[in-house]
């Protein structure tokens, strides 16, 4: 009892900063918000894929991407907490290290659904209909995305000391994690080592199982990407408690 | 009665430097305990031992009767800590803030708001806690600190340089909310200074501390005597100190600066007699022996009130809310 009230404790602290600080909510929609409207605009008045407006056909890619990049950087936050000495408090607490990371964890994918709801509006102004199957399993997608990007995000920066280090590793991973998704490009026809690339990475299974639910285009079936996502995220979760079982 | 906190050859040691070198104390309930002693002593070090954060290189210690080793989570349940670094959150209002911390360290629902209200009216920031910490003062920050750290009735609070920084008004009203901590609230309080009056005030006994091990552990009148009556600094024309030194009530003779200092038994007893040895004088003082005197004279350094620490903190937390 005492546990989950832990728990539930350390996402309200989570939430309610997120509510109070707006600024991040809009920086993170902003960007993805870009994509669709000018490079998905613009390239899409004169390009379609399978007979799929461009605009639409990277639709699911960007939601997608929106989620990748506000949960892993929602890692930042803990280096922040630990700079200010913030998580000091909660680590001398009588909570376990796993109350923790989960408090965590749940603090991070509710921020990142709050924004992948936002972005499924968009869905109305594309033109783009959702079935309510359709919506459900787009939530699920986005969350097992979220759940095991989040846990990735909070696995370095449990490692990480200062927010800049922080920020140089995680350009580096969440750039090619969105470039190699095929958020922007069909799969079907690449040439072999960048299918390769795209196979390896995990948010291809997400970008494929939302273009499945959302316009019906896909390269996997839809169990396969459910799959490869829940395997990743118990992977990256089962890490992440490891990792905040060292943190110093 | 049993010890609150004993500890047994507490040792840290990182790389090459025994931050904390075989600490052996027995704190008594209720008492006051301090750590006097430089920046860099090793007081920082050894409360985080006790609070679990830091795992010792060797040794041990028990907290409330709980091994620091063996048994973290009781020894956690136990006690209250109040951080060096401000470690209240400042995007949350005071009372957020106090309700986050009864929901980790498991306060009953039901007494909760009892709970918090308690400690929001002794510290006297009832009227603030629906502001957000980060238009607190930094006293007020203390004292919400001071809050958390007592909301959910630790059998043992630690106190890291409680009021570092902080403006001497603020640190008299946050003395008196210590002082009667231990009797009002059955409490055993550890705290750590480098502010000699402080722990003058506050603390029942004293440990100095410096370089990881105690040179010296009594209450704090006991140790005032070990120097040997009082001080009186002179300033005289000739800088001659070894005519001082045939007096019978003087045991030390020090040159500082231009000033001659001498330890004097019953100085206003004997001051006639040391005037007449120093013939003309330009100045002359005399006061009581202080901490600072123990210190030096088992050390032979001076403890210095350090000011403007925190500064980088503030800096971080003015990067982090506009960014």
């Amino acid at each position: 009892m005492s546990r989950i009230e832990g728990i539930y404790a350390l996402w309200l602290r989570e939430f309610k900063v997120f509510t109070r600080e707006r600024s991040r909510v809009v920086t993170s929609i902003f960007t993805p918000i870009l994509w669709i409207f000018v490079f998905g605009g613009g390239l899409g008045s004169a390009v379609e894929i399978g007979g799929i407006n461009y605009q639409v056909f990277i639709y699911p890619g960007i939601l997608a991407m929106s989620v990748l990049f506000s949960s892993v950087f929602f890692g930042t936050y803990i280096v922040w907490d630990r700079k200010i000495d913030i998580l000091k408090e909660v680590l001398v607490a009588p909570l376990s290290r796993t109350s923790i990371f989960v408090g965590k964890v749940l603090g991070g994918c509710t921020d990142s659904m709050i924004q992948a709801f936002i972005m499924l509006l968009i869905s109305f102004a594309l033109g783009v209909y959702l079935s309510p199957s359709a919506l459900l399993l787009a939530i699920l997608l986005l969350f097992l995305l979220a759940l095991s990007l989040v846990s990735t995000g909070l696995i370095i920066g449990s490692l990480m000391e200062s927010p800049e280090g922080f920020n140089m590793i995680v350009s580096f991973l969440v750039f090619p994690l969105f470039l190699f998704s095929g958020a922007l490009f069909p799969l079907d026809k690449l040439p072999l080592w960048l299918r390769a690339l795209t196979y390896i990475d995990p948010v291809t299974y997400g970008v494929d199982g939302l273009r499945t639910v959302t316009i019906g285009v896909s390269q996997f079936p839809l169990y396969v990407d459910l799959a490869v996502l829940a395997g990743f995220a118990a992977v990256m979760f089962t890490v992440g408690t490891i990792a905040f079982e060292h943190m110093k | 009665m049993e010890n609150a906190i004993e500890t047994f050859d507490l040792t840290k040691q990182f790389k090459d430097l025994t931050a904390v070198d075989r600490l052996n104390v027995k704190i008594k309930q209720s008492e006051i305990f301090g750590l006097l002693g430089p920046n860099g002593a090793g007081k920082t070090t050894a409360i985080s031992m006790l609070c679990t954060i830091l795992r010792p290189t060797q040794g041990t210690a028990t907290v409330n009767g709980y091994d620091i080793l063996n048994e973290p989570d009781d020894v956690r349940k136990s006690i209250g800590i109040v951080f060096q670094q401000p470690s209240v959150d400042d995007i949350l209002t005071g009372r957020e803030n106090l309700r986050l911390h009864a929901m980790w360290y498991g306060v009953p629902k039901e007494i909760r708001d009892e709970r918090i209200n308690e400690v929001l009216e002794l510290v006297g920031l009832k009227s603030r806690q629906h502001s957000l910490v980060k238009t607190y003062s930094g006293g007020m920050r203390r004292r919400l600190e001071l809050a958390r750290g007592l909301l959910h009735l630790p059998k043992v609070l630690f106190l890291d340089e409680p009021t570092l920084g902080l403006d001497p008004q603020t640190r008299e009203h946050i003395w008196e909310y210590i002082e009667d901590l231990p009797e009002k609230r059955d409490m055993t309080i550890m705290l750590t200074t480098h502010y000699m009056e402080e722990a003058d005030r506050l603390c029942d006994r004293i440990a100095i501390i410096d370089q990881g091990k105690i040179i010296v552990m009594d209450t704090p009148e006991r140790l005032k005597q070990t120097v040997g009556g009082d001080i009186v600094c002179l300033k005289t024309g000739i800088a001659d100190t070894e005519r001082f030194r045939k007096i019978d009530s003087v045991s030390k003779v020090e040159m500082k600066d231009d000033y001659i200092v001498l330890t004097v038994r019953n100085a206003s007893e004997n001051l006639q007699q040391i005037l007449d040895v120093a013939g003309k004088i330009e100045s002359v003082e005399i006061r009581p022996a202080s901490l600072n005197d123990v210190f030096l004279s088992y050390t032979g350094k001076e403890i210095r009130p350090e000011t403007g620490e925190g500064g980088i903190v503030q800096r971080i937390m003015r990067e982090r809310t506009s960014g």
